[in-house]
C-alpha cells in the first residue's frame, strides 16, 4: 500500500507571490520509513502539515493512504488524522495535568478506531511503555518529573496507540543527546515495524539520514 | 466526557489563579445574592413596621405624610384632632380599640411621643408581634416615660433616670420642658421599626408640661409646678392621631369613609398597609441602584475570569496543539474553554451562595438582639435561581472570547507548537 503519493504538489499562502512549497514526486510504500531533512525555512513544517492535513495545497494530487484528502472536508481531514496518524514533537509533547498513563491513551479518547485497534486500552498502554523501557514506576510518575527522554518516549507510546499507519515525526530527538537519540530512535523503528506502521521523519541533522531506508533532501527537491 | 476531565484537571494544573477566580466570582455572585435579599427583608420589614391597625387618623393631609409622622416620626402634622372629635368617632359600634397619637416634642433628637397605656396593649408590628419590655413596665404615673431600645442603648439610660423633654423636634433645642422632669419606668426590646427611636410618656405628663405655655412658647413669670400641674385638669385638648382596630377588617373601608366624612373637622383616615406600600413603592429608585451596582460587581467579576483565561492563552497553545495532535477537533477546543468556564461560574455560584448563607446565619442572631431586625435565614428562591443563570449564561458568553481565539488559533497553527 502506498502510505503517500503526491504529484505535482504546490503550496502558497494566501497573499504570498511566491510559492513555499513546490514537489514534483513522492510516493511512500509502507513500511518504508522517510527521512526528511531540512534547515528552518525549507518548507518542511508546511509539508509535515500538508501531509497531516492540516493545510491543503493550493494544487497537485495528495493521496493518504490512498485515500485523496485534499477533497475531505475540513471535519473529515480532522478524522482521518486522528484515526490513521500520530504525530510526535520536538518537544514538550505531554499534557503536564494528566498522568503518563493518560497521556499515552488520550488518542484513542478521540479516535474509536484507534480505540478499538487498541483494546484493551490501559494493558496496550502499559506494554508499549514497558517496550519502550519506561518501568512501570514511571507511569505513576508526574510528566514533569520525567526526563526530556522519557518524555518522548512516552510520545511515542502515544503516537503508537492503535496502530495508526502514519507516524509522523518532527525533530523528536533534537532535545536528546547522542547516545538517547541512537537509543530513541532504535526504540521507535522496532515499535513502529512491530505495528506497521510507517514512519515520516523530520529533521534538520543529516546525521540522522543514515538509520533511514530513504531519505529526501528538502532543499533540493523543494524548488521554491 | 474526555473533555470534562480535561477541563478539570487542566482547571486544577493552574488551581491558583483559578482558586482567586472563583473567589472573584462567589464574592460578586455573594454581593448580588446579598443585595437581592437585603432587598426583601428590608421590605419585608419595612411593611411590617405597623401591622394589627385596620385605619390610622390624622388631619387632612397626604397619605403618605400622615404614614410618615404617625407611623415613622418623619415630618409634622399640619393640624390636630380635637379631644372631642376623638372621643365621638372612637365610639364607633365598628371599632374594637383605638390609641391616641400626640406628637411634637423631642428629646436629644429623639421623637417623644404621647400616648396611654393602650399602646402597648394594642400596637402590633411585624407578623403581629406584641410590644414587649427588655426591663421596666408600661407608664403608670403621669411623668412616667418608656424608652425605645435605640434611645435607652445610645443614651445610657436606664430604669429611674430622669429627662427631660424639649419643645419642638429641632436637634437642638434650647426651649426645655426643665421643671417637670419624667422618670424612666420601661425600656422596651428592639422591634426593628421607628419605635425603638422613640420616646413614649403619657398624653397627661404631655399636656402638664405645656400647662404653663402658650402659643409654642413659656410665658414669662407664671409658671406651674409639676406638683401643681398634677391638681390641674390634664386631658388633652387635641391629639395628632389615632390608630384604629376594628372588630371585623371588613368594615375597614365602611369605617374609612365615615372618618373621612367627618363633618366637624376635616379628617384622613388610610389603611396602613396600602400607604406603606405606596411609600415603598416611592423608594423603589432606591432598589433598583442596589441591583444595578450589584449587577456590575458580578460583571466585573466575570470580566476577572476572562482577564484570566485570556492571559493564560500563550502558555496553553502548546496544549492545544497537542490535542489536536492527538486527534481533538478545532471546536473540541473551544468547547474545552466553554467547558472551563461553565466549572468556574457553578463552582462560583455555589460558593457565593454559601458565602451568603453562612453570612446570614452568623449575622442573624446579631442583628436581631441588636436591631430587632427579624431576619429569615437564606435559602435560594426562584429569584436566585433566575440570578445564577444570568450569571452562569453571561459566563459562557463570555468564554466565547477566549474559546474562539483559541479555535482560530488552533486552525492557523496546526501542528506547529508555538510559545
Amino acid at each position: 500500500m502506498k502510505v503517500i503519493a503526491l504529484h505535482q504538489l504546490q503550496f502558497r499562502w494566501p497573499q504570498q507571490s511566491h510559492d513555499t512549497l513546490r514537489l514534483d514526486e513522492l510516493v511512500i510504500e509502507q513500511g518504508e520509513h522517510l527521512f526528511i531533512r531540512g534547515a528552518s525555512g525549507s518548507g518542511k513544517t508546511t509539508l509535515l502539515n500538508i501531509l497531516a492535513g492540516i493545510l491543503t495545497p493550493s494544487s497537485g494530487q495528495l493521496h493518504v493512504l490512498e485515500q485523496n484528502i485534499t477533497q475531505l472536508s475540513n471535519a473529515a481531514r480532522d478524522r482521518f488524522r486522528a484515526d490513521h496518524m500520530g504525530i510526535i514533537f520536538q518537544q514538550f509533547n505531554l499534557l503536564p495535568y494528566l498522568s503518563v498513563l493518560d497521556n499515552v491513551t488520550l488518542p484513542c479518547e478521540f479516535s474509536r478506531l484507534r480505540r478499538e485497534q487498541a483494546m484493551p486500552v490501559v494493558a496496550t498502554a502499559q506494554t508499549l511503555l514497558e517496550q519502550l523501557g519506561l518501568a512501570k514506576a514511571i507511569t505513576t510518575r508526574v510528566i514533569t518529573d520525567l526526563s526530556v527522554g522519557q518524555q518522548q518516549r512516552v510520545a511515542v507510546a502515544r503516537a503508537l496507540m492503535g496502530k495508526p499507519e502514519l507516524i509522523i515525526a518532527d525533530e523528536p530527538t533534537s532535545a536528546l543527546d547522542s547516545d538517547a537519540r541512537d537509543n530513541f530512535l532504535q526504540l521507535l523503528f522496532t515499535q513502529a515495524e512491530a505495528q506497521g506502521s510507517t514512519i515520516i521523519f523530520v529533521s534538520h541533522d543529516p546525521q540522522l539520514s543514515r538509520y533511514f531506508p530513504r531519505s529526501l533532501d528538502l532543499q533540493r527537491v523543494n524548488p521554491a | 466526557m474526555i473533555l470534562l476531565k480535561l477541563s478539570l484537571l487542566s482547571l486544577w494544573n493552574r488551581r491558583v489563579s483559578v482558586l482567586l477566580t472563583i473567589v472573584a466570582i462567589a464574592i460578586s455572585v455573594a454581593l448580588l445574592l446579598g443585595v437581592e435579599y437585603i432587598r426583601k427583608e428590608a421590605k419585608v420589614s419595612f411593611l411590617s413596621t405597623i401591622s394589627g391597625t385596620d385605619l390610622v387618623v390624622g388631619a387632612r393631609s397626604g397619605s403618605v405624610q400622615l404614614l410618615l409622622y404617625s407611623v415613622f416620626r418623619i415630618g409634622n402634622a399640619t393640624n390636630n384632632i380635637s379631644w372631642k372629635s376623638y372621643q365621638e368617632l372612637a365610639a364607633n359600634p365598628l371599632i374594637e380599640w383605638t390609641v391616641p397619637l400626640s406628637l411634637g416634642d423631642s428629646h436629644k433628637g429623639f421623637r417623644v411621643l404621647g400616648t396611654n397605656q393602650d399602646y402597648f396593649k394594642f400596637y402590633r408590628y411585624g407578623d403581629k408581634r406584641a410590644l414587649e419590655f427588655a426591663q421596666g413596665q408600661a407608664f403608670k404615673g403621669v411623668f412616667d416615660t418608656v424608652l425605645g431600645a435605640e434611645v435607652a442603648r445610645k443614651l445610657g439610660y436606664q430604669l429611674g433616670d430622669k429627662i427631660v423633654v424639649a419643645h419642638g423636634t429641632s436637634e437642638v433645642s434650647t426651649a426645655l420642658h426643665a421643671d417637670k422632669p419624667f422618670t424612666v419606668t420601661g425600656i422596651l426590646k428592639p422591634t426593628g421599626t421607628p419605635l425603638d427611636r422613640t420616646i413614649h410618656i403619657t398624653l397627661e405628663g404631655l399636656e402638664a408640661v405645656h400647662i404653663d405655655w402658650v402659643a409654642g412658647t413659656k410665658v414669662s413669670g407664671y409658671s406651674i409646678s409639676a406638683a401643681e400641674a398634677l391638681q390641674k385638669n390634664l386631658q388633652p385638648k387635641v391629639i395628632t392621631a389615632f390608630l384604629v382596630g376594628l372588630k371585623t377588617r371588613a368594615a375597614a373601608f365602611r369605617v374609612q369613609r365615615d372618618m373621612n366624612d367627618y363633618k366637624r373637622e376635616p379628617l384622613l383616615a388610610i389603611l396602613p398597609g396600602v400607604a406603606l406600600a405606596d411609600l415603598w413603592q416611592a423608594l423603589g429608585m432606591f432598589e433598583t441602584v442596589l441591583r444595578i451596582i450589584s449587577g456590575f460587581v458580578v460583571l466585573a467579576g466575570l470580566v476577572g475570569m476572562l482577564t484570566t483565561v485570556l492571559s493564560t492563552l500563550n502558555e496553553r497553545r502548546r496544549e492545544m496543539a497537542i490535542l489536536r495532535a492527538v486527534g481533538a477537533y478545532p471546536y473540541h477546543i473551544l468547547l474545552l474553554f466553554i467547558v472551563e468556564a461553565l466549572v468556574l461560574a457553578l463552582v462560583g455560584c455555589l460558593l457565593g451562595m454559601i458565602l451568603v448563607y453562612v453570612l446570614v446565619w452568623v449575622a442573624r442572631p446579631w442583628v436581631i438582639a441588636e436591631y430587632g431586625f427579624y431576619l429569615r435565614t437564606w435559602l435560594p428562591d426562584l429569584t436566585s435561581l433566575a440570578l445564577i443563570t444570568v450569571v452562569v449564561g453571561l459566563a459562557l458568553l463570555l468564554s466565547l472570547l477566549p474559546g474562539t481565539i483559541a479555535y482560530r488559533r488552533s486552525l492557523q497553527d496546526g501542528l506547529t507548537i508555538r510559545t
